[in-house]
């Protein structure tokens, strides 16, 4: 055997399934971004797993060359629980869609979330249910029109990264399908933090609910729609970079950079290790008060699931020695019948 | 030496059958532990049948709040807690009157008269005392002050009322250990253990307490003599109590160190199989992972997670947690990885009675998931055998690659016998491969190519060279790739129809209790094997003809089972509940079986049984003039 270090290449991922997403499908962006990063990641096909639910973007593991789990309806998080604590060392994906992660597997979600396993969760997020052929999601705006409500949605819309601050996630970032270089590095990212990293990527479903994300996609307005986050910068955006976000009280404000009266030393300098607080605030930044930030919310660090499960084990191991049954069956009060 | 000579006669009899009946939260399943466990060291046979409300604390002494422990210890073979009480220990009126009709007539009545005061008789509802009652004579009664004895006995510890009070269980623990020649040892061994580390005045107030009520039997004058029961014959061995929850953890334990693979246990807390999760919790060393998941679809799902990383992945739950697990459990069965779910059922539907039992999920477990999804089922038969079946179904569950479900009930997982401590280094290893290298030199990895028993390779992720997907849509035979091709579509029903068939080649054939042939085959499965068992014995000791096959595996039947049923002219199908094995024995055989069913979250009465075999049987005069 070669003692060389096997360079891996996005061909090493490329599973011979045929993709089945729709001609248009911003699934597609986010399969060859991942394909791009995995190799960068620099972990084997055979130590990582993709594991999906069920709806469009959740036929991910097919067109990857690793192991894999295509599982049921918003499960995907148990399962990925389920191997990780089995298999800590394993590279887990979590493919889920808006639908998927937030609606029926809403309370798999936030647990997953709050327990900190360590894997990596993408969040396609179209908005809409795209496999059902058009039924309004979790994500929905109120008022969008679509085939079970045809008067208009009247659910007020979950945030996702709002839901990922209160179960109190340890890496949150949000990225968009077409703006690939942005993508590709938030991926990267995600996959380098130890601990849950959730990343929500607003994805365009052209069939069913084409321009959702339109604002964040187009050169023309994302870079007065969104707001780029980066540790320890201040945060500025805009064509011409001269509008800020500034904290004035509780709040946060929309200030002008261009007459010289507010500084950048005046503007809310983005922390990755920020109190949650103030990262909440960061995920209600909503269109059109605000520009909607993408980035990497947050990235602190914390013990994962599955090395304090393991460290319990390790430490009554230590303590109390490897178990033995014949001693365990015996203990305790016993007879003996003799013949 | 804590056993003192007795001054009073001493009457030998075969077996008794004793009833705790208090409060719940007054320690009467602590009590009831106690006096089986000590029973069993004596060499007695014994079989429990704790039975307590779903509510915690339920308002005192009220007829809701009672909780009972009915134990029989006998130098016999027993395989039921027995039909009717030989004593019966009530601590207050609402324990009297909700038990008292299974005393038999002349049998003893021991009461604490001190909590038969206005108040506690309003408690229970009652207008006069019971103890008042001209029924009382049928009853040997003996009223003893039992509260106040207590807290005169425990007085110089200096303990609050409250706590002083507490300790009159002990008491009546004492005076039953004295009528029936039970040794302390044990007992003042767990009051050490139990509270002497925490709270070494509490620990000296019960030895107090049960040494009084044992001198309490010694003196008192009402009561003339006491009784021994000798040591019963079993196989020889070393043995120990052992109780179903507790012997199906130990059972997993055993087969994940078999099969050289560590326990991944999921679960969500419910009555009645909570113990498992609290009993598997406490053997971390043993490389046991639990987790508690949020809730019954998470546990299932993490267990196929587990499983598909190529751990022992076990679930269990009751009968409402199976529900929600059941879209999982269609999952497991379309990847066709190796896992326990394991159903501990109780009184339904819905909540139903939780910390009642009954046997209500079989067709549940046989039929409760979308499409064409059969699953081999086991029932074990009593809480010792929850050692065996988890380990055969796991070995069934590697060699099929599938997931087995295995059931129990709330009288198995509760109830308590003498168990055989098995030899561990000779139990043979549950041999399990990964493969290392491609079934298909020519191309990418077939992970659903078969072997002779039509099961897929169990290959792991971390395996070079290996990977691939699962999913829950259907899948080409061989490549595992999605399909929607119709011939392709019943294949894959047929081949997962057939390898849950195939279980039948692994599993021995059905056995027969009696007579190979004749007038009447009682047919069972499940937590009513004892009482079946006492009462085809029974019916044979009177000459009648009647054999009875205990079902262990319900799905796939034992390949002999339609053979065995058509050598005999009528079918009893004794179950607790509507019909449910019936329904699937009628269907299978077209045989016209008879069924006996209850669903009162009782388990059967052997005198239930016995009358229901003698009304289909010629009793043996009839058989001999024939």
């Amino acid at each position: 055997m070669s003692t060389a270090l096997n360079v891996l290449k996005s061909s090493d991922f490329e599973s011979d399934q045929d993709v089945r997403w729709c001609p248009g499908c911003g699934d597609y962006s986010i399969l060859a971004q991942m394909k791009k990063v995995l190799p960068e990641i620099g972990v084997p096909p055979e130590q990582t797993v993709f594991i999906s639910g069920i709806g469009c973007s959740s036929r991910f593991p097919y067109y990857v060359n690793t192991y894999g789990v295509h599982s049921i309806h918003g499960r995907a998080p148990a399962v990925a629980t389920g191997l990780k604590l089995s298999r800590p060392d394993l590279s887990v994906w979590v493919i889920t869609g808006d639908g998927d992660a937030l609606s029926i597997g809403g309370n798999h979600f936030i647990h997953l979330l709050r327990r900190n396993v360590d894997l990596n969760i993408v969040l396609f997020n179209n908005r809409i249910y795209g496999l059902t052929k058009g039924q309004f999601s979790p994500t929905s705006v109120e008022g969008q029109i679509t085939k079970s409500t045809p008067m208009g949605v009247v659910d007020h819309p979950l945030n996702p990264i709002s839901i990922a601050v209160g179960a109190d996630a340890t890496f949150i970032a949000r990225s968009v399908d077409s703006n690939v270089k942005h993508l590709a590095a938030t991926l990267k990212r995600a996959a380098e933090h130890k601990g849950t990293s959730f990343v929500e990527v607003y994805q365009n479903c052209n069939v069913f609910n084409d321009g959702a994300w339109s604002y964040a996609q187009d050169k023309a307005t994302r870079a007065d729609a969104t707001i780029e986050l980066e540790h320890g910068k201040p945060m500025i955006f805009g064509q011409n970079r001269d509008k800020g976000i500034r904290l004035n009280g509780l709040n946060l404000e929309v200030v002008d950079l261009s007459e010289g009266k507010v500084k950048e030393d005046d503007l809310l300098f983005h922390d990755e290790k920020a109190n949650s607080v103030l990262v909440y605030m960061l995920a209600r930044m909503r269109r059109p008060d605000f520009p909607e930030p993408i980035g990497v919310f947050r990235d602190v660090a914390h013990e994962t699931f599955e090395e304090a499960i393991r460290g319990q084990i390790d430490s009554a191991v230590s303590k109390k020695g490897r178990g033995d049954l014949q001693r365990l069956f015996n203990s305790g009060d016993t007879w003996q019948v003799s013949a | 030496m804590t056993t003192e000579a007795k001054s009073k006669p001493v009457k030998s009899v075969s077996g008794i059958t004793v009833r705790l009946a208090g409060d719940s939260g007054d320690g009467m399943q602590l009590l009831g532990t106690q006096l089986t466990n000590t029973s069993a060291l004596l060499g007695n046979d014994v079989a429990t049948f704790p039975d307590f409300p779903a509510e915690i604390r339920a308002p005192r002494g009220t007829r809701a709040g009672v909780s009972g422990f009915q134990v029989q210890f006998a130098s016999h073979e027993v395989h039921t807690p027995g039909d009717t009480l030989d004593a019966l220990v009530a601590m207050n009126p609402a324990a009297l009157v909700t038990n008292l009709n299974d005393l038999v007539k002349g049998g003893l009545l021991i009461v604490n008269e001190d909590s038969f005061e206005d108040k506690d008789l309003k408690l229970a509802k009652l207008k006069t005392s019971p103890l008042e009652e001209p029924a009382m004579e049928n009853y040997r009664l003996i009223k003893v002050p039992m509260t106040r004895l207590t807290k005169e006995a425990v007085q110089e510890f200096g303990m609050g009322v409250k706590e002083a009070d507490r300790c009159k269980n002990f008491f009546a623990m004492g005076l039953v250990y004295w009528l029936y020649g039970r040794d302390m040892d044990a007992t003042l061994r767990f009051i050490h253990g139990k509270f002497g580390g925490g709270n070494p005045t509490v620990a000296a107030a019960n030895e107090k307490a049960l040494r009084t009520g044992w001198a309490f039997g010694e003196t008192i004058e009402g009561i003339g003599h006491s009784y021994k029961i000798e040591a019963a014959k079993l196989k020889p061995g070393t043995y120990r109590n052992i109780m179903g929850n507790q012997a199906l953890a130990w059972g997993l334990m055993t087969a994940a160190q078999r099969s050289g693979k560590e326990l991944f246990y999921a679960t969500y807390p419910i009555t009645p199989a909570s113990d498992i999760l609290h009993e598997l919790a406490k053997y971390k060393n043993y490389g046991v992972c639990t987790f508690q998941a949020e809730d019954e679809i998470a546990a299932m799902c993490s267990a196929i997670g587990s499983a598909y990383g190529g751990q022992m992945a076990v679930t269990t739950s009751s009968g409402p947690g199976i529900a929600l697990k059941a879209e999982g459990m269609g999952l497991a069965l379309m990847l066709e990885l190796p896992m326990l779910v394991i159903d501990v059922q109780r009184g339904g539907p819905s909540t139903g009675l939780p910390t009642k039992t009954e046997q209500a999920d079989l067709l549940q477990v046989m039929f409760g998931r979308n499409g064409e999804s059969p699953l081999p089922v086991l029932a074990a038969q009593s809480p010792a055998d929850c050692f065996e079946i988890v380990q055969e179904a796991w070995m069934l569950a590697t060699k099929l690659m599938l997931p087995v479900i295995v059931l129990s009930d709330g009288y198995i997982a509760n109830g308590a016998e003498p168990w055989a401590i098995p030899n561990v280094a000779d139990l043979s290893p549950i041999e399990i491969k990964h493969p290392q290298s491609s079934n298909n030199p020519d191309g990418a990895f077939r992970p659903y190519h078969r072997d002779e028993l039509l099961a897929r390779p169990w290959a792991i992720p971390g395996t070079p060279g290996l990977m691939h997907r699962v999913g829950g849509i259907e899948k080409e035979d061989g490549t595992g790739n999605i399909s929607y091709d119709p011939e392709n579509h019943q294949k894959m029903v047929n081949i997962r129809a057939q390898k849950v068939a195939n279980a039948a080649k692994l599993l021995p054939p059905q056995k027969v209790i009696g007579p190979q042939s004749g007038e009447l085959l009682v047919l069972s499965w499940g937590g009513t094997y004892g009482a079946c068992l006492t009462a085809t014995q029974q019916a044979q000791a009177e000459g009648r003809s009647v054999a009875l096959a205990h079902i262990r595996y319900m799905n796939p039947f034992p390949s002999n089972l339609g053979e065995i049923i058509s050598r005999y002219e009528k079918v009893l199908i004794p179950e607790l509940n509507m019909g449910q094995l019936r329904m699937l024995i009628r269907n299978r055989y077209l045989v016209d079986a008879i069924g006996f069913n209850k669903v009162k979250g009782k388990p059967f009465a052997v005198s239930e049984l016995t009358e229901k075999i003698a009304e289909l049987t010629k009793s043996a005069s009839h058989a001999k003039a024939s």
